[in-house]
């Protein structure tokens, strides 16, 4: 353990770049925390007398076009980004893998029925997935997590089958088999742990994207429901009030955003230096 | 011969995605909400009305039923017709490819001329400040929603600095489309000799091409990085190198060639997912694109385009990976003789 | 590193160099016009045609009759719905036993192709408009034009209409949109067995005597049109052609607007068209839509809301003023605390003597026996989102105050429709307005025990249809008002939906474009416009 924090430390000062994401990273979760706490006001009160006005001291962020208060809704909306994107991701990545490590394991008819349903979610052009999924099921919170997690599983199925492909005939594989471990369990604890690095990776990336979806689908009008904030459906809102010239309205929420999807792009480039040796500098 | 066995095999694995694509097309269009008989039937039908469209547009039918149709339409060639149209969805189809290739192939050959050389200094100078700044500014490119990147760099170029064109589509609203070869407006008139034309096709396309570049440049750079640092670490490179090639040239010659090969196949899958993505760069700037036609039907609850739209993408993401693997059998002699 | 430079360097050129110059010439002939989304079909008979398909159709074809003009007081002009004027038809006689009227048509007013317009033309379009269903078929219904037999051809340039009653709305119902006149003979070359009355080649195809003709139609792009010089039916129109481009994205229609390369666009969200009418580079002419109003409605039928303390209280919190700045941006006429005036057309038909008042909202839940309030939905159309939203949020936090707690729900489409249809929305949003300016007409749709599918509250009172039925074919004008007065007034008290407001039509457009007229049809009419 000792030995991997050595590792992590020589690589994060190597890398100032990912020390800085892994700082934001931390920065994020705090406020996911506690943010709605630090809130100066309530996220969803209206004040329509005090409508659109400009960043201030009262209103750090400015107000939207009811009146609500937008740093609150940013930091509000942080719980609520990070829940939909830790939440998509968990469940394409824990489905992914075990119908993924499943078909590469044992192959043969799992292998034949998991590859063709990865291959028919692949073929569709994801993003139009997600809206076909969206719209059909209803724009609720659930759906648009199931949404996301369904347009990412074939990526982490992919993964897990190829990995636990190449490791099925180890040695240390046979040994677990020779001493009377069952194909659970082998699969559980042996196999599948050396699989996690690269998909960690993957994982990380995807926080990323699965913010950048739920976005895309506030913008056509499937996103959460108001007045939930939200980062994807204010910066969506606040799209058509830049030409009029509010910017604060979609700058705020639009710079939390790619905060957090720069955050996660970078940690993932930085665990990739961490685990793979090969494709460090 | 090779290479054909090689096509015909990599095909028949492809049908059953596709036929899984038809199916699940199918029934997503059935559970989506919208009634299309209550909309025939008009703003002020009664409900026996609508049963009556319900009955004549056969959704009356049972749902394996219905699919019995709609495959038999589909096998004729038949896509449906559109609600918002008004046109033969295969028609309206043909008619958008153009304008999305266009513009997909326009942002990707964006991405990489910039993205390419960015992967290549990195290789070189890994570690370096070279290597974050590309890191950080490729990175940046990919994390902002891309509608929101279009809309800013609308409001930026064309309402504060005037330097863009109007976002009104393809062609500024007073000139006609050239003579149609390839679909490709500039292309086009570049064939019909019209110079003029061609650079009007050409602003018109700029900042879409650049919104939906600066989507696909991290990967890219991130390949290319990648390839390229593994290249220059083999053997083959040492023994250039202390044959005493200028190191331009093992860089180029023998370094950048080997190491495109995953960066093509990267290619591939960037495009087929640019091809989904740019529903929303369209619907920003107005491409009249299949994405903007395939967006518009959805909201619309209109849902032949829709279908049609992802049986197209699908289709084509085939036929893509096909030619890059065969593409990729043409460079790469190890894998023709594998197979 | 130079590549990379090249290539920006090279992306900068593009945007920077000049596109080629358009002839100043060709630029003041030509109207451009930017809107959301365009015609479905060019035939306004089509099944399923949509909103813009009527700004093709008023324009590519011409009809017997049409709508006068008049001035309003601040020198805007609009359509006179007293006054019908001549298009086609250029003169006609009421039988004396009022039960007919014959048309005598122009004799030079010609086709698109050149062929004459003749009475058996009108028979044929009359004919179709009654016979293919839908909603053409219901808007002439609505003027007492339901069958065949009453159109009768009796020569060349002379047409009879006959009536199956006295219907004080069949005149104007023949200058509406949808009794356009299409070139018969035309048609029939591209009518089959199947499609007797041509369908499927009119929705791509013009056949009018309009005094623009289609030039293109790229659905989903653009359509341009193009002057028909041979026009006789009227003035004719200084614009030479008309391109109606469609641009999705509304900031990028202000963008345009503003920076002088569109000339008129009505398809923005109030707060731009507040901003420039105050900002003042742009003309900015706006006219309350005539017999509409924006509502809060509530499904009469199922509980809670059969319960008309609920309703009342709900009249009572709906937080009016608020809604009306902050969702509308002023952009209408609010119909809140006017008490029932005397009745005339327009705005002051439709007065709400209820104001927001929370007190009294809660005393009345109490009253209906819900002291601690309910769980219900408000819903909306997600197409008109840009208004709605801001109502739903504000009419939610409201009715929280007084113990409804809503979830919303946002409505894509034309899901929406059939939702309405399905009458199962408890608390909902929505708009309505007639193109005949009668208020029987009016509140036959909306409130008649027909249940037609704009009656959205279910609401059933065979009292109020007694009233609607006597009005619509009342002639003395004092009973009339009473009439009209007695179905208003069941209506203010039963409150089966909340008026807010009255929506304004706003259209913007560059300073040198002139002639603008307000229409029912609440489209552009380009006969009148003209450019300096």
């Amino acid at each position: 353990m000792s030995a991997l924090l050595r590792h992590g430390r020589y690589v994060l000062g190597e890398n100032p770049v990912t020390a800085v994401a892994f700082g934001l990273f931390v920065v994020l979760i705090l406020l996911a925390l506690v943010g709605p706490s630090l809130a100066p006001h309530d996220p969803l009160a209206s004040d329509t007398a005090r409508k659109l006005e400009p960043p201030s001291a009262r209103y750090w962020f400015g107000t939207d076009q009811v009146g609500r208060d937008i740093l609150s809704r940013v930091l509000v909306a942080t719980r609520l980004d990070l829940a939909i994107s830790l939440s998509a991701v968990t469940l394409s990545f824990v489905v992914g893998s075990v119908l993924g490590a499943s078909a590469g394991f044992f192959g043969g008819w799992t292998d034949r029925i998991v590859t063709r349903v990865t291959d028919t979610i692949m073929a569709f052009p994801l993003f139009v997935l997600a809206m076909g999924i969206v719209a059909a099921l209803g724009n609720t919170l659930a759906n648009i997590v199931y949404a996301t997690a369904i347009i990412n599983l074939p990526f982490y199925a992919r993964m897990a089958r190829a990995e636990v492909n190449v490791r099925r005939e180890a040695g240390f594989v046979e040994a677990a088999r020779l001493s009377g471990n069952g194909s659970a369990r082998i699969l559980a604890v042996h196999v599948f742990p050396n699989c996690l690095p690269p998909m960690m990776v993957q994982a990380s990336l995807n926080l990323g994207w699965a913010i950048l979806n739920a976005a895309g689908l506030s913008f056509i009008g499937l996103g959460v429901r108001p007045p939930t904030p939200e980062w994807g459906i204010m910066v969506a809102e606040g799209a058509a009030f830049i030409v009029s010239g509010e910017w604060w309205i979609a700058l705020f929420p639009g710079l939390a955003l790619m905060l957090a999807v720069f955050c996660f792009n970078l940690l993932g480039d930085g665990l990739r230096d961490l685990i793979d040796p090969r494709r460090r500098t | 011969m090779a290479l054909l066995r090689l096509a015909g095999r990599r095909l028949a694995l492809a049908v059953p995605g596709l036929l899984g694509v038809i199916v699940v097309t199918f029934l997503l269009n059935r559970a989506l909400p919208g009634d299309p008989a209550a909309f025939f039937a008009g703003p002020a039908a009664t409900r026996q009305a609508i049963e009556e469209i319900r009955a004549r547009l056969g959704l009356d039918k049972s749902v394996p039923e219905q699919f019995v149709y709609y495959v038999r339409d589909l096998a004729r060639g038949d896509l449906g017709t559109s609600l918002t149209t008004g046109q033969p969805v295969l028609r309206d189809l043909a008619t958008r490819l153009p304008a999305s290739l266009e513009l997909t192939l326009a942002g990707l050959t964006l991405a990489v001329t910039v993205a390419l050389p960015l992967g290549v200094l990195s290789a070189t100078r890994p570690g370096s400040w070279v290597d974050h700044l590309a890191r950080v500014v490729t990175t940046a490119g990919v994390s902002l929603p891309i509608f929101f990147t279009g809309l800013l760099l609308v409001y930026v170029f064309y309402f504060l600095l005037g330097w863009a064109p109007a976002p009104l589509g393809r062609l500024d609203a007073f000139s006609t489309a050239p003579r149609q070869v390839t679909g490709f407006f500039v292309v086009d008139a570049v064939l019909a000799h019209d110079g003029a034309l061609a650079w009007a096709a050409l602003r018109q396309l700029a900042l879409p091409a650049v919104t939906l570049g600066l989507f696909a440049m991290a990967p890219i750079a991130r390949m290319t990085r990648a390839s390229m640092l593994g290249v220059l670490g083999s053997e083959f490179i040492r023994t250039a190198r202390a044959a005493g090639l200028a190191p331009r040239t093992v860089l180029v010659t023998y370094a950048l060639r080997n190491a495109l090969l995953p960066v093509i196949t990267l290619l591939g899958m960037v495009f087929s997912f640019l091809l989904g993505a740019n529903v929303l760069v369209e619907k920003v700037f107005a491409w009249p694109g299949v994405g903007s036609y395939a967006l518009e039907a959805l909201i619309a609850s209109d849902y032949a385009p829709v279908q049609g739209f992802v049986l197209l993408m699908a289709t084509l993401y085939v036929f893509l990976n096909l030619t890059i693997d065969i593409v990729y059998g043409l460079v790469d002699p190890r894998v023709r003789i594998e197979a | 590193m130079m590549r990379v430079l090249g290539t920006l360097v090279l992306i900068a050129a593009t945007l920077l160099a000049p596109a080629a110059p358009v002839s100043a010439q060709g630029r003041q002939e030509t109207l451009l016009v930017i809107v959301e989304s365009g015609p479905n079909s060019m035939d306004i008979h089509g099944v399923g045609a949509n909103r813009p398909a009527y700004q093709a159709s008023w324009n590519l074809y011409d009809r017997l009759l049409t709508y006068g003009v008049k001035r309003l007081p601040d020198g805007s002009r609009m359509y006179d719905y007293n006054s019908l004027k001549p298009e086609l038809a250029e003169s006609w006689t009421l039988a004396p036993d009022g039960l007919s009227v014959t048309f005598k048509l122009r004799r030079d007013a010609r086709f698109h192709d050149g062929t004459p317009v003749t009475a058996r033309d009108v028979k044929w379009s009359f004919d179709r408009a009654v016979t293919v269903g839908g909603f053409p078929t219901f808007q002439m219904k609505a003027g007492s034009l339901e069958k065949p037999e009453q159109f009768v051809v009796v020569d060349d340039y002379t047409f009879r209409v006959t009536f199956v009653r006295k219907d004080k709305m069949t005149m104007p119902d023949l200058a509406v949109v949808v009794p356009a006149v299409f070139n018969s003979e035309l048609a029939r070359k591209h009518a089959t067995a199947q499609d007797p009355w041509a369908m499927e080649w009119l929705k791509s195809n013009d056949a009018g005597s309009g005094a623009y003709k289609l030039e293109s139609w790229k659905p989903g792009q653009e359509t341009v049109y193009v002057r028909f010089d041979d026009w006789k039916s009227g003035p004719l129109p200084k614009i030479r052609r008309v391109i109606v481009r469609e641009v999705p994205s509304a900031g990028n229609r202000r963008a345009l607007l503003e920076r002088g390369d569109a000339d008129i666009s009505f398809d923005l969200p109030p707060k731009d068209f507040a901003e420039m009418a105050k900002a003042g580079k742009l003309a900015v002419v706006s006219h309350p839509v005539e017999n509409a109003f924006a509502y809060v409605g509530m499904n009469v039928k199922n509980p809670p809301f059969n319960n008309l303390k609920v309703r009342q209280a709900v009249a009572h919190a709906v937080p009016y003023e608020k809604i009306f700045s902050t969702a509308v941006f002023g952009r209408g006429v609010l119909l809140t605390g006017n008490p029932i005036v005397s009745l005339t057309y327009g705005h002051d038909l439709f007065p709400s003597p209820y104001k927001t008042d929370m007190a009294k909202a809660k005393a009345l839940m109490a009253d209906a026996g819900f002291p601690n309030g309910f769980e219900t939905t408000l819903s909306f159309d997600q197409g008109f989102a840009t208004i709605n939203e801001p109502t739903a949020v504000l009419v939610q936090e409201s009715l929280g105050q007084i113990g409804i707690k809503t979830t919303i729900e946002k409505i894509p489409g034309s899901n929406w429709r059939n939702m309405l249809l399905k009458k199962e929305m408890p608390l909902f949003l929505n708009a309505f307005g007639g193109w005949l300016n009668y208020p029987e007409y009016f509140f036959f749709w909306n409130f008649h025990g027909q249940n037609a599918v704009f009656n959205t509250s279910s609401y059933q009172n065979p009292d109020m249809d007694r009233l609607i039925e006597a009005a619509r074919f009342e002639t003395d004008p004092k009973k009339y008002r009473e009439l009209v007065r007695g179905f208003a007034k069941i209506e203010i008290t039963d409150v089966p939906r909340v008026p807010v407001y009255q929506p304004l039509l706003d259209v913007a457009m560059q300073k040198n474009v002139k002639g603008y007229q307000y229409w029912f049809h609440r489209q552009l009419d380009y006969r009148q416009l003209s450019k300096e």
